[in-house]
């Protein structure tokens, strides 16, 4: 089931420009990019709580906004939830009162539907709470709850599980990814989790600079980012400066090695990313697709450790490699095989 | 005790109700209109924002006696303004219950404006943008919305504005002057009595305002902390 959005918009915030073209037809939509690059700007501009200087949002067909026809269509018409990373419960009201903060009909249907509310939100028996007494995860619910309390047709989640621990981010995961099992509506995520938006979202748009570098199947642009920005902000460690070589592949000058690559190779290319999980020492034999360097630093942490593998000569970057913590040789590893599905000719931006 | 009670029942208490409905009456238009500013004023841009913002503090910077000359200037029968009032609307506002009103909001009002403004900027704007995201309307939103959230400033505005109200000399004397039944504040009875040596009259007034106004005060303040629930003690 689908549910398209369009959406193209330019605003200027001091020295901050975004300028975006976006269409999706998928209904988990994710937006990745670090801090600043106007993700925020970007869900407020799609709920109407700020408008763009120019351009056109439209949603399964209704235009929201558009400044050639003059349409901008307040945010209570838009039928757009927004669920906020400080939740934005209003501290002066109680549970029951924030939930039928979005209810605009007559007060027996009020209180049954916020009763119904609160049991499907595992929230009986805190209606009467203000939300400054409430846990992290029921202030989630209840923030989830006042949200879907209004019937939107879109949701947009902005960073739902930043600033918090590992415990109560896997609760409070495990709680939305049942909720957006249900939700027929299309849910636009951001975050600056790779993480999160890999499990939560088919389709990710990568944002920089107020710029869309890039757009696609999640999948997709993680496994084949083409450019260098993007390889980055996917979390690729390794990027070497590289050439196209004969034969699908690529030379790395600092390294004095050609690379075969899975992928296709033109003259744009003017780096390689290795993704460093999928490196792993080579035999002592010779080989295709073989780093020879000299072991380097060691960093542990307790779930793997990672291995830097230093070039033979000055004057370029170290590759990064990683293994389980108890194994003890990998500390002594030389040579790493880099398959090649894992050499990324990437390009920059454009 | 009984030449005490003879003695208050004789009295002129008109001081009293002069001074508690001036006092009520002010503070209800400084609530509303102080809200009404701090809104405009928040929502303004920078340039504009500082220029308004001295003009609605001024009232409370200038002595009062400083204000009562604007004021006379404005409402006096003799300047245009005063004329036009009187003659077309029949409103006088010189020597009359409505100049103690005009007067002491006028005085008060900077201080329900000053709260009600720090506190309104001190209100998470997600909160706003919840709100409407949520469907309410501009009005709705300030008052179920914003304005609890901001509470205890809005709270302590109201408080201080009454007080103001109830203590205000200056102005009140040169607008509406102190006319026994009519205008006569308590503050200005004080003035009057000590005036003519009549320690043990101004004494009993001192003692009145001091029970009234503490006395609404802390009404003011139980009323309020009920809707402060959210506040927490640190």
């Amino acid at each position: 089931m689908a549910m398209s959005l369009t959406m193209e918009a330019e605003k200027r915030l001091g020295s901050f420009q975004l300028s975006l073209s976006l269409t999706s037809g998928s209904r988990r939509l994710g937006i990745l990019g670090p801090s600043g690059c106007g993700k925020s700007l970007t869900l407020k501009l799609l709920a109407g709580v700020q408008t763009p200087d120019r351009g056109r949002i439209e949603l399964d067909g209704r235009t929201l906004y558009d400044s050639a026809g003059k349409v901008d269509l307040p945010p209570r018409q838009r039928r757009v939830g927004y669920l906020f990373q400080n939740y934005a419960l209003f501290p002066a009201m109680t549970v029951a009162q924030n939930l039928a903060a979005g209810l605009h009909c007559p007060r027996a249907e009020r209180q049954r539907r916020v009763a119904r509310l609160a049991e499907q939100f595992q929230l009986t028996g805190l209606e009467d709470r203000h939300p400054g007494r409430l846990s992290g995860g029921q202030q989630q619910r209840v923030a989830l709850a006042r949200m879907m309390a209004a019937e939107p047709e879109a949701i947009l989640l902005d960073e739902p599980f930043s600033a918090m621990d590992v415990i109560l981010r896997e609760e409070l995961q495990g709680q939305m990814r049942a909720f957006l099992t249900d939700y027929p509506g299309l849910a636009v995520m951001v975050s600056h989790s790779l993480e999160e938006l890999y499990h939560f979202c088919d389709t990710l748009a990568v944002l920089d600079g107020g710029k869309l570098l890039a757009c696609g199947p999640t999948e997709a642009v993680f496994r084949h980012p083409e450019q260098i920005r993007v390889a980055r902000l996917t979390g690729c460690r390794n990027i070497l400066p590289a050439r196209p070589a004969q034969g699908q592949s690529l030379y790395l000058p600092g390294w004095d090695v050609t690379l075969r690559t899975a992928w296709p190779v033109n003259a744009r290319v003017t780096a390689v990313g290795l993704r460093a999980p999928a490196l792993r020492p080579a035999g002592e034999s010779g080989g295709e697709n073989v780093l020879a360097g000299r072991p380097g630093a060691c960093v542990s942490t307790p779930f793997q450790t990672r291995l830097e593998l230093l070039p033979p000569g000055p004057g370029t970057e170290p590759v990064w490699w990683e293994s389980l913590p108890d194994d003890r040789e990998a500390g002594n590893a030389g040579r790493l095989f880099v398959p090649p599905e894992a050499v990324l000719p990437l390009r920059e931006e454009g | 005790m009984g030449a005490v009670l003879d003695y208050l029942g004789g009295l002129d208490w008109s001081p009293l109700w002069i001074t508690l409905q001036t006092a009520l009456a002010a503070t209800f238009l400084s609530f509303f209109l102080g809200l009404w500013a701090a809104r405009r004023v928040v929502a303004a841009g920078p340039r504009v924002k500082a220029v308004l913002d001295g003009l609605l503090t001024l009232p409370m910077v200038l002595p009062p006696t400083a204000a009562g000359f604007f004021l006379l200037l404005i409402f006096s029968l003799r300047r245009p303004f005063g004329s036009f009032l009187y003659e077309q609307l029949g409103i006088r506002v010189v020597q009359t219950w409505l100049g103690c009103v005009i007067a002491a909001t006028v005085i008060a009002f900077p201080l329900m404006y000053r709260n009600a403004r720090a506190a309104l900027e001190q209100v998470d704007v997600n909160l706003v943008y919840a709100a409407r995201t949520l469907g309410m309307g501009e009005a709705e939103l300030f008052w179920r919305v914003v304005v609890p959230t901001a509470g205890p400033g809005v709270a302590s505005g109201t408080v201080l504005t009454f007080a103001r109200a109830m203590g205000e000399y200056g102005a009140t004397s040169m607008l509406a002057g102190n006319i026994a039944g009519k205008t006569g504040t308590i503050s200005q009875r004080i003035a009057m009595v000590i005036q003519n040596g009549d320690y043990l009259t101004a004494g009993v007034w001192v003692a009145v305002v001091f029970v009234i106004a503490f006395a609404v005060i802390l009404a003011m303040n139980l009323i309020s902390s009920r809707g402060m629930g959210h506040v927490e003690r640190w």
